[in-house]
C-alpha cells in the first residue's frame, strides 16, 4: 500500500510538472499559428498590405543558448510584426540534416529560409540550388557575395560597433576600481573567453579591448578559447582560469551562461553577449551588446514577399539597430550610460572609427597595410586591402567580420584555430 | 514463524518462465508498444493540451510526411542498420564493441581525407576506390586493436572500444582545425562542394544508395551469420571460449578475423556519411549512432533481418518525436523524452517474455491446500 502511495505521489508530481510547462508551450503555440488576418491592422511599418509569404527558420540550438534565443526572439518580433506565418526548426547540427530541414521548409511552402550558425552555410547552399524560386538567407557567412546565386544572401552587423561600446563600460568600470584603490593602474587587467581563433571572435575582443583603452589606457587583456561555440563547462573553466591568474574583469563570446556564472560566483564583473545575462548574474552584470536580428528579417521577409530582388549581402549598423547595448547592469560604473551615449553618436556620425590605426600596434609598429581573407578559400588568401584612409574597414566588404590582427596589449593563452 | 509466512504470502512473485510461443512473444511486444504510446499520448496532452490522435498523425507526419521526409527516413534507417550489423558479430561472440561510434567516425575521417588530399591528383574514380578501401581499413583498424589486445593478453574489450572513441573523435577535431575553412571558424564545410569529387555517385536519387548497401549488408550479414563456418565459429566462441579451443577452433584468430569485420562496416557507414550524405565531416557526424546501434542490435536478437524492424521504430521514433517538437514549438528534449518513454517500455517487456507474475491465489484455495 505505501508503494503504491508513493508510486501515486510520484505520478503526480510528474503531472505538476507538465502543468508548469504549459505557459511556455502556448505561447509558442499561439505565435505559430498567427496569420495575416490578426495583424491586418498593421500600418505604422512601410508595408502598405499585408505581406504574404511563410518564413522558416533553422537553428543550430534552442533558446538555452544565448546566441539562438537571440536570433528566435528577433524571428518572433519580426514575423509577428509582419503578420506572417512562420516555422521554426531549432537544434539542426550543422551536416546534412541543415540542407535537409531546409529542404522541408522549402517543401512546405516557405518562400525564404532562414540559418542562424556559421557552419550551416554550405547546406544553405546546396539547398539554394535546388530550390530556386525561395530565398536563402544566412546569418555570419561569408560566401554569397562570390557564390553568384540570386536566392542566397548572407547578413551581419558591425557588432564591432556594439563591442567597442561595450569595452567603454568595462573601462569605465575597471577606472572605478583603480579609483577606489581596489586595484593599482597596472593591475587593470580584462579576461576574455573566445570561441575559436576565429576573426569573427578576433574582431569582437579586440574591439572590446580598444573600447575599454580609450577610456583606460593602462587596460590589458587576456584571452583564452574554448574550442565551441556553445560549452558551458569550458566557458566556465575559462573564466574560473583568467580570474585566478587576476584578471579583474570578465568578458566573452561563447553562447552559454558558463561565463557570466562563473563571474557571479566569484563576484568578478562580467560584460556579456547575445543579450543581458543578469538574471543568472545580478552583482556582477555590467552591460551586453547584441546584434538585434529583427531589421535584417524584416528587410529580407518583405523583399522576398514582394518578390524583389535584395542586397547578398547585408550589414546592420548601429545606426540601423540592428547593433544594441542591453540596459546597464547594477555592476556598471557610474557615468557609463553618458560615456557610451557620446560615443555611439560619434560612431554613427562617422567621426569615431573603432579600428582607427592610430590606436593600436601590431608588434610595436602601426599597421598601414592588411590585406584580408574576404573571398573565403582553403588556401586563406588576403584578397583585399582593408586598411583605408587610416583604419581597418571592417564589415564593408563583406559582412561577416574578417578582422584578425593580433594586436599590442592582447596576450592569447591558446588558441583554437 | 514459517506458518506466517504461509499466510503472509506476497500479493505477486516473479517465476521465470520455461519457453514461450513466438506468437505470445510477439503479442506482449504489440502490447508494450500501445502501452508506450498510451502513455505518450497522456504526457503529450498535458504538455501541449492536443489531441493524441493529432499527436500521432504528427510523429507519422515526421517520418512519411512527404516523398523527401519518407527518403531521408529510410536514408537514415539505413545508416543506423548498418552499424547495428556492424556489432552484431562481435556481440555474437560475447566481445562487448561499444566503439561503433569511433569506427564509424574514423572511417568518415579517411573518407574525408581523401576527398581533401587527392583532389587534384587523380580522377574522380580513383578518388572513390581510394575512400572505400581507406574508410572500411581505418575503422577495421580501430576494431583490431582492441580485439588483438583482447586476444593476445585478455584486456577488457569494452573500456578498450570505449577509449577507442574519444581518440577518434579528437582525431577528427585535430583534423578539422588543419583543413578548416575559413581559417579559425572550426568547421570543413562541405568538401569539393563545386567540383563534387569524392562524391559517391547517386542512383536514382540521393539517398537510394546508403538503401542498397544497407540491404545488401543485411543479406550478407544474415548468411554470414547463420549459413557460414565463421558464423558458427562466433556462436560457439560466444557461448563458450573453452568449448570452442577443445573442438579445435582458433579464439584468437576468431575474436580478430571478427572484429575486423565490425570494425571494417562500421568504417563502410563512416564511408556512407561522409562521401554518400553529408560531404563533410565533424565530430558529431556519427550522432551517437555507434551507441543506439547496440540497443538495436540486442533488441533484435542479433537476428540482422529483426534489426531491420528495430532500427525502423528507433529512427521512425526519432523522426517522429523531432516533428512533435518543431510543430508545437517545444523543446527538443520533448522528443528525447518521447523516446525515451517508447524504449523503457520495448526494453522493460523482454522481462515479461522471460519472466511471468504470479498472484496471490485467493483465500479458499490456498485453504484447500
Amino acid at each position: 500500500m505505501k508503494r503504491f502511495a508513493a508510486l501515486l505521489l510520484s505520478l503526480l508530481m510528474v503531472v505538476s510538472l507538465c502543468a508548469c510547462g504549459e505557459t511556455k508551450t502556448e505561447t509558442s503555440q499561439s505565435a505559430e499559428v498567427k496569420t495575416e488576418a490578426s495583424n491586418t491592422e498593421e500600418t505604422k511599418t512601410e508595408v502598405t498590405e499585408p505581406v504574404k509569404i511563410k518564413a522558416g527558420f533553422i537553428f543550430l540550438h534552442d533558446e538555452n543558448s544565448t546566441y539562438d534565443k537571440n536570433f528566435i526572439d528577433a524571428a518572433k518580433e519580426a514575423c509577428d510584426k509582419l503578420g506572417i506565418e512562420y516555422v521554426m526548426k531549432t537544434n539542426i547540427p550543422e551536416g546534412q540534416e541543415c540542407y535537409e530541414a531546409a529542404a522541408e521548409l522549402a517543401d512546405e511552402g516557405c518562400g525564404i529560409v532562414f540559418a542562424d550558425s556559421f557552419g550551416h552555410e554550405d547546406f544553405m547552399i546546396q539547398a539554394a540550388k535546388e530550390y530556386k524560386d525561395v530565398q536563402f538567407c544566412h546569418a555570419t557567412g561569408t560566401k554569397a557575395h562570390t557564390e553568384g546565386l540570386d536566392n542566397y544572401h548572407n547578413a551581419f552587423a558591425s557588432i564591432y560597433e556594439g563591442r567597442y561600446l561595450a569595452g567603454i563600460a568595462a573601462g569605465m568600470k575597471l577606472n572605478e576600481m583603480i579609483e577606489n584603490g581596489k586595484i593599482t593602474a597596472e593591475e587593470a587587467k580584462i579576461g576574455y573567453i573566445g570561441a575559436y581563433t576565429y576573426a569573427e571572435v578576433i574582431s569582437g575582443y579586440t574591439s572590446f579591448f580598444l573600447g575599454a583603452r580609450s577610456v583606460c589606457p593602462s587596460a590589458t587583456m587576456e584571452v583564452t578559447f574554448t574550442g565551441s561555440w556553445y560549452d558551458e563547462t569550458a566557458e566556465k573553466e575559462g573564466a574560473n582560469t583568467l580570474i585566478a591568474d587576476n584578471c579583474v574583469l570578465i568578458s566573452q563570446h561563447a553562447d552559454s551562461m558558463g561565463a557570466p556564472t562563473a563571474c557571479e560566483t566569484a563576484g568578478v564583473p562580467n560584460v556579456s553577449y547575445n543579450g543581458s545575462t543578469a538574471s543568472v548574474a545580478p552583482n556582477t552584470f555590467i552591460v551586453s551588446s547584441r546584434i538585434n536580428w529583427a531589421p535584417y528579417f524584416e528587410y529580407a521577409i518583405t523583399k522576398a514577399a514582394a518578390g524583389e530582388t535584395f542586397e547578398a549581402d547585408w550589414t546592420g549598423t548601429i545606426a540601423t539597430e540592428s547593433v544594441l547595448l542591453t540596459e546597464l547592469g547594477g555592476a556598471a560604473a557610474p557615468g557609463t550610460q553618458e560615456a557610451i551615449d557620446a560615443a555611439k553618436a560619434k560612431l554613427v556620425d562617422g567621426s569615431l572609427k573603432v579600428f582607427d590605426t592610430a590606436t593600436f600596434t601590431v608588434n610595436g609598429e602601426a599597421v598601414t597595410s592588411c590585406m584580408a581573407d574576404v573571398d573565403t578559400d582553403a588556401a586563406y588568401e588576403g584578397d583585399h586591402e582593408v586598411i583605408v584612409d587610416g583604419a581597418f574597414e571592417e564589415s564593408t566588404f563583406r559582412s561577416a567580420p574578417y578582422f584578425n590582427l593580433n594586436i599590442d596589449g592582447i596576450t592569447l593563452l591558446n588558441s583554437a584555430f | 514463524m514459517t506458518n506466517q509466512d504461509k499466510v503472509k504470502e506476497p500479493l505477486f512473485h516473479i517465476v521465470k518462465r520455461d519457453a514461450i510461443p513466438a506468437g505470445k512473444a510477439w503479442g506482449i511486444r504489440v502490447l508494450a508498444i500501445l502501452a508506450a504510446l498510451v502513455v505518450c499520448a497522456i504526457v503529450t496532452t498535458v504538455l501541449t493540451k492536443d489531441n493524441p490522435l493529432s499527436v500521432y498523425a504528427t510523429i507519422f507526419k515526421g517520418a512519411f510526411g512527404s516523398a523527401r521526409k519518407t527518403w531521408v527516413t529510410f536514408q537514415d534507417l539505413s545508416i543506423l542498420l548498418i552499424i547495428s550489423l556492424a556489432l552484431t558479430p562481435a556481440f555474437k561472440m560475447k566481445f562487448w564493441n561499444i566503439g561503433g561510434e569511433g569506427q564509424v567516425l574514423i572511417g568518415g575521417l579517411a573518407a574525408a581525407a581523401c576527398m581533401i588530399q587527392l583532389a587534384g591528383k587523380m580522377n574522380n574514380v580513383m578518388i572513390i576506390i581510394c575512400m572505400i578501401v581507406t574508410s572500411i581499413a581505418a575503422g577495421a583498424f580501430w576494431g583490431f586493436v582492441p580485439a588483438f589486445f583482447k586476444a593476445k593478453w585478455n584486456t577488457n574489450e569494452t573500456l578498450a572500444t570505449l577509449m577507442m572513441n574519444y581518440i577518434a573523435t579528437q582525431l577528427v577535431a585535430f583534423y578539422t582545425v588543419r583543413w578548416e575553412v575559413p581559417k579559425g571558424s572550426g568547421k570543413i564545410g562541405i568538401i569539393n562542394q563545386s567540383t563534387e569529387l569524392g562524391w559517391l555517385p547517386q542512383i536514382g536519387n540521393k539517398y537510394l544508395l546508403s538503401i542498397l548497401v544497407a540491404a545488401i549488408v543485411t543479406i550478407g550479414m544474415y548468411i554470414y551469420l547463420n549459413y557460414s563456418k565463421h558464423g558458427y565459429e562466433i556462436a560457439v566462441v560466444g557461448e563458450s571460449e573453452n568449448t570452442a579451443r577443445y573442438v579445435g577452433m582458433k579464439v584468437k584468430k576468431v575474436i580478430i578475423r571478427t572484429m575486423l569485420l565490425s570494425g571494417g562496416l562500421c568504417g563502410l557507414a563512416g564511408l556512407m556519411l561522409v562521401g554518400g550524405i553529408n560531404h563533410t565531416v565533424t565530430t558529431t557526424i556519427a550522432g551517437g549512432q555507434g551507441f543506439t546501434a547496440v540497443m538495436v542490435s540486442w533488441l533484435a536478437k542479433f537476428n540482422p533481418l529483426t534489426m531491420v524492424f528495430t532500427s525502423f521504430l528507433i529512427v521512425f521514433l526519432g523522426r517522429g518525436a523531432g516533428e512533435i517538437s518543431t510543430r508545437f514549438g517545444l523543446n527538443h528534449s520533448f522528443s528525447d523524452i518521447l523516446t525515451g518513454i517508447i524504449l523503457f517500455f520495448i526494453i522493460g517487456c523482454e522481462f515479461f517474455i522471460y519472466y511471468k507474475i504470479n498472484f496471490r491465489k485467493s483465500n479458499k484455495k490456498e485453504e484447500e491446500k
